[in-house]
C-alpha cells in the first residue's frame, strides 16, 4: 500500500507541474543560499586562518596590555630600547629580534601623495619578516642612531616612481624628508586583507624622535632560531618581560606574547563573526523560500480542498488522503533539499575558485538547512490538507 | 451489526431533516421526509430548485448526515457509523455522479476510473482492467488515454458514470446528470444508465428537473419545499 501512496504522490506532483516547481524552487533558494554562504563563510576563515600561518611560524610578538578575544587592550605602557636589547642578551634561542613603533602618514614624492604604514625598526625587523631588499640596501649600524632614510614597499615603489630608479630619491614621510635607500620585495596582501607592500621603513631613532614624537616601542618581534621550539621561548620572554615590568605573582600580565597560530585564531574570530552575518542573511532567505512555500501552498488549496471532496466521496478514508499529501509534500521537500544542498555547495565552489577561497563544507549547516526547509515545505504541504480532510466531502467539493 | 440485510430496504428515511445555518439565517433543507428504495429501483427525484433534492441525495450517499430522523441503508442506522465507516459504505456500495462531473484535472480517464479502486488496494492490473471494461460499458475505451480537458461534457459524464460503477455498487445516486449537457447528449447518458439498472440490476436514485429524462424512471418522487409532495410509478420510456 505504501509504494501505492507514493505512486499517487508522484502522480499528483507530475500533474501540477508548475506548483511543483514552484514548491521545489522555494525550498531551493533556501537550501542553496544558506550553504552557499556558510560554506564560504567557512573557506575565507581557513583562507585567512592559513595565510596568517605562513607569516613565519617561529615568529613571536610581544605587545602592551593584552591582545585576544573579547579583551580590550587596557593602558599599559609600552616597551623601551632597554626591553629590547635586555630580550636580546639574555633569550636562548632566538635569531633576531626587532622592536616596532607603527603609525601611518603621508608619503609625498614629486606630485604623487598617498597614505601608507609607517614603520621605525632596526634592520633586524626583515630578518625577523624574512623580508628581502631587491635593489639598494638595508639600514647601516650609523643610520639607525636616527638618519633621515627609508626602505619602501613595493607597492609606493609603484606607485609613486612607476618605473623610474627610486633609489637616492628624497620622499617627504609625515613631517620628515627621507632618502630612499632600499626597494623591497612584494609580499601581497596580509591574511587581513592590508596590503603589506604599502609601507615605509625607516629607522626607529628617526620614527621616535621626529613622526611619533615619543621614545614608545609598541611590538617586539621575536625570531626564533629553527628547530627551537617557540613554547619554550614564549614561556622565557612572558617570565623575563614580568620581571622587567615588576608584576608580582597572582598579578595578571599586562603584556602578551602570542605566536603567529595564536594571533591567527583570533583573527579567524573575526571571519567567524563574518560567517554568523552570512548566516543571518542566508537564514532570511530560507525564510523568504519558506513564505513562498506556503504562498504556493495557500493558493492551491481551493484547487486540492475539491480534489481531497473528490478522494473522499469516491471513498477514501481521511489518513489514506493524508498520508498521500504528507507523502507529496515530503517528495518534494527531500527533492527541493537535495537539489538545493547541490546547487549551494557548487556556487560555494564556483564562489571559491574565483576568489581563491578553499572549500569548506559543514555538515551541521547543511542538515539545519535542510531540515528546515523541509519542514517547512511538509508543513505547508499538510496542514491545509488536513483542514481540508475534516470536512465532509460535500463542503470540500462546494469549496470556492 | 449482524444486521439481515436482504430482509430490510435498500434505503429507508424515517423523518429525516436538515438544516443548514442557525437563528436568522436558518434552512430548512428537508423538514421531515420518510421515503423507502427497494433494491433494482429506477427512482426520478424532481422539484423546484431549492426544494431539498441534492440535500436528500446527499445524506442518501452518505455524503452528509441528517439533523434530525434516521437513515437506514439496508437496514443500518448510518447514525452509528463514523466517518471512516461511512467512507467505507461510500467505496463498496455507493456510486455517486454529480452534474458537475469532478473529475480531477490533468488525470486521464482510465486513472480518474481507477481512483475509487486505488483506495480498495486493488493490485494495479486488475484495476486497470476493471477499469476499462467500466469505460467500454459507457462506450468510452477509446478515450482512456484522454484527460478531462480533451473530452467534451458528455464524454466527461460518461467518465463519471464508468467511476461510479467501476467498484460494482449496490445503489448509483445521479444529481441532476445530464445538468449540464445538450438534449442528445443526454440521451445518450440516459441510454446508459437505463441499460445499467435493467441489465446488472443497479438502484438508480437520479434528481432531475427535465420531464423527458424524469420518463426513462419507474418512479418519480417530486419534492417541495423539502417534503415530498408526490411518489407515483410510472411505465419507462423505452431505451433503444
Ligand atoms: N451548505 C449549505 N449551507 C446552507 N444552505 C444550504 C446548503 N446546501 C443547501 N442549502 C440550502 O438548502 C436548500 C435546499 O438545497 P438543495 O438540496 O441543494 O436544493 P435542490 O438540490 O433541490 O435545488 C436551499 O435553500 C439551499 O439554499
Ligand atoms: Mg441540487
Amino acid at each position: 500500500m505504501f509504494s501505492e501512496t507514493l505512486k499517487l504522490a508522484a502522480q499528483a506532483i507530475l500533474r501540477n507541474p508548475m506548483r511543483s516547481s514552484l514548491t521545489v524552487l522555494g525550498i531551493v533558494i533556501g537550501v542553496a543560499a544558506v550553504i552557499a554562504m556558510v560554506t564560504i563563510g567557512n573557506g575565507t576563515t581557513a583562507k585567512v586562518t592559513a595565510e596568517l600561518g605562513k607569516l613565519g611560524s617561529n615568529m613571536l610578538f610581544v605587545m602592551p596590555g593584552q591582545f585576544g578575544p573579547g579583551r580590550a587592550s587596557t593602558q599599559a605602557k609600552s616597551f623601551t630600547s632597554r626591553d629590547v636589547s635586555v630580550v636580546r642578551n639574555q633569550i636562548a634561542g632566538i635569531r633576531a629580534v626587532a622592536p616596532v613603533a607603527q603609525s601611518s602618514a603621508t608619503i609625498i614624492f614629486g606630485g604623487e601623495s598617498r597614505s601608507s604604514s609607517v614603520v621605525g625598526t632596526t634592520a633586524d625587523y626583515l630578518i625577523v619578516r624574512s623580508w628581502q631588499v631587491v635593489a639598494g640596501r638595508g639600514f647601516l649600524e650609523a643610520e639607525e642612531r636616527g638618519s633621515a632614510v627609508c626602505m619602501i614597499g613595493d607597492t609606493i615603489k609603484t606607485e609613486l616612481f612607476g618605473s623610474t630608479d627610486a633609489l637616492g630619491q628624497r620622499i617627504r614621510v609625515g613631517k620628515i624628508s627621507c632618502e630612499v635607500i632600499g626597494v623591497l620585495s612584494k609580499k601581497g596582501q596580509s591574511g587581513m586583507g592590508t596590503d603589506q607592500d604599502d609601507t615605509v621603513i625607516v629607522p626607529l631613532r628617526a620614527f621616535q624622535r621626529r613622526i611619533a614624537g615619543n621614545s614608545d616601542i609598541g611590538t617586539i618581534m621575536v625570531a626564533a632560531r629553527d628547530g627551537v621550539s617557540t613554547t619554550k621561548v614564549q614561556g622565557d620572554l612572558e617570565r623575563l618581560m614580568r620581571e622587567r615590568r615588576r608584576i608580582t605573582a597572582g598579578e595578571d600580565d599586562d603584556f602578551s606574547v602570542n605566536d603567529m597560530t595564536q594571533i591567527a585564531e583570533t583573527m579567524s574570530g573575526t571571519t567567524t563573526i563574518l560567517t554568523g552575518l552570512l548566516g543571518a542573511v542566508a537564514a532570511v532567505s530560507l525564510l523568504v523560500g519558506g513564505i513562498g512555500i506556503m504562498n504556493i501552498m495557500l493558493v492551491s488549496v481551493t484547487e486540492r480542498t475539491r480534489e481531497i471532496g473528490i478522494r473522499l466521496a469516491i471513498g477514501a478514508l481521511e489518513r489514506q488522503v493524508l498520508t498521500q499529501f504528507l507523502v507529496e509534500a515530503t517528495v518534494l521537500a527531500l527533492f527541493g533539499g537535495i537539489v538545493g544542498i547541490l546547487l549551494g555547495l557548487g556556487l560555494a565552489y564556483a564562489v571559491g575558485v574565483y576568489l581563491d577561497v578553499p572549500f569548506v563544507t559543514s555538515p551541521a549547516i547543511i542538515l539545519v538547512a535542510f531540515a528546515f526547509s523541509a519542514l517547512i515545505g511538509t508543513g505547508f504541504g499538510y496542514f491545509p490538507a488536513r483542514q481540508a480532510a475534516r470536512l465532509n466531502p460535500i463542503e470540500a467539493l462546494r469549496h470556492e | 451489526m449482524a444486521v439481515d440485510i436482504s430482509s430490510h430496504p435498500l434505503i429507508e428515511f424515517r423523518t429525516v431533516t436538515k438544516v443548514y445555518g442557525s437563528g436568522e439565517a436558518e434552512v430548512r433543507a428537508l423538514a421531515g421526509v420518510d421515503l423507502l428504495v427497494e433494491r433494482g429501483a429506477f427512482v426520478a427525484i424532481m422539484g423546484p430548485s431549492g426544494s431539498g433534492k441534492s440535500t436528500a441525495m446527499n445524506i442518501m450517499g452518505c455524503l452528509d448526515v441528517p439533523s434530525s430522523g434516521e437513515y437506514l441503508f439496508q437496514g443500518v442506522p448510518t447514525r452509528e457509523l463514523d466517518q471512516d465507516e461511512r467512507a467505507l459504505l461510500r467505496r463498496h456500495m455507493l456510486g455517486f455522479v454529480f452534474q458537475g462531473f469532478n473529475l480531477l484535472a490533468r488525470t486521464t480517464a482510465i486513472e480518474n476510473v481507477a481512483l475509487p479502486l486505488i483506495y480498495r488496494g486493488m493490485p494495479e492490473d486488475e484495476r486497470r482492467r476493471r477499469s476499462l471494461h467500466a469505460l467500454e460499458q459507457v462506450g468510452l475505451a477509446d478515450r482512456a488515454q484522454h484527460t478531462p480537458a480533451k473530452l467534451s461534457g458528455g464524454q466527461q459524464q460518461r467518465v463519471a458514470i464508468a467511476r461510479a460503477i467501476v467498484t460494482s455498487p449496490i445503489v448509483l445516486l445521479a444529481d441532476e446528470p445530464t445538468g449540464n449537457l445538450d438534449t442528445s447528449i443526454s440521451r445518450e447518458i440516459m441510454n446508459i444508465i437505463t441499460r445499467l439498472n435493467r441489465d446488472e440490476g443497479l438502484t438508480v436514485i437520479m434528481v432531475t428537473h427535465e420531464e423527458d429524462i424524469a420518463a426513462y424512471a419507474r418512479r418519480v418522487i417530486r419534492f417541495v419545499d423539502g417534503k415530498i409532495e408526490s411518489d407515483r410509478q410510472q411505465e419507462p420510456a423505452g431505451v433503444l
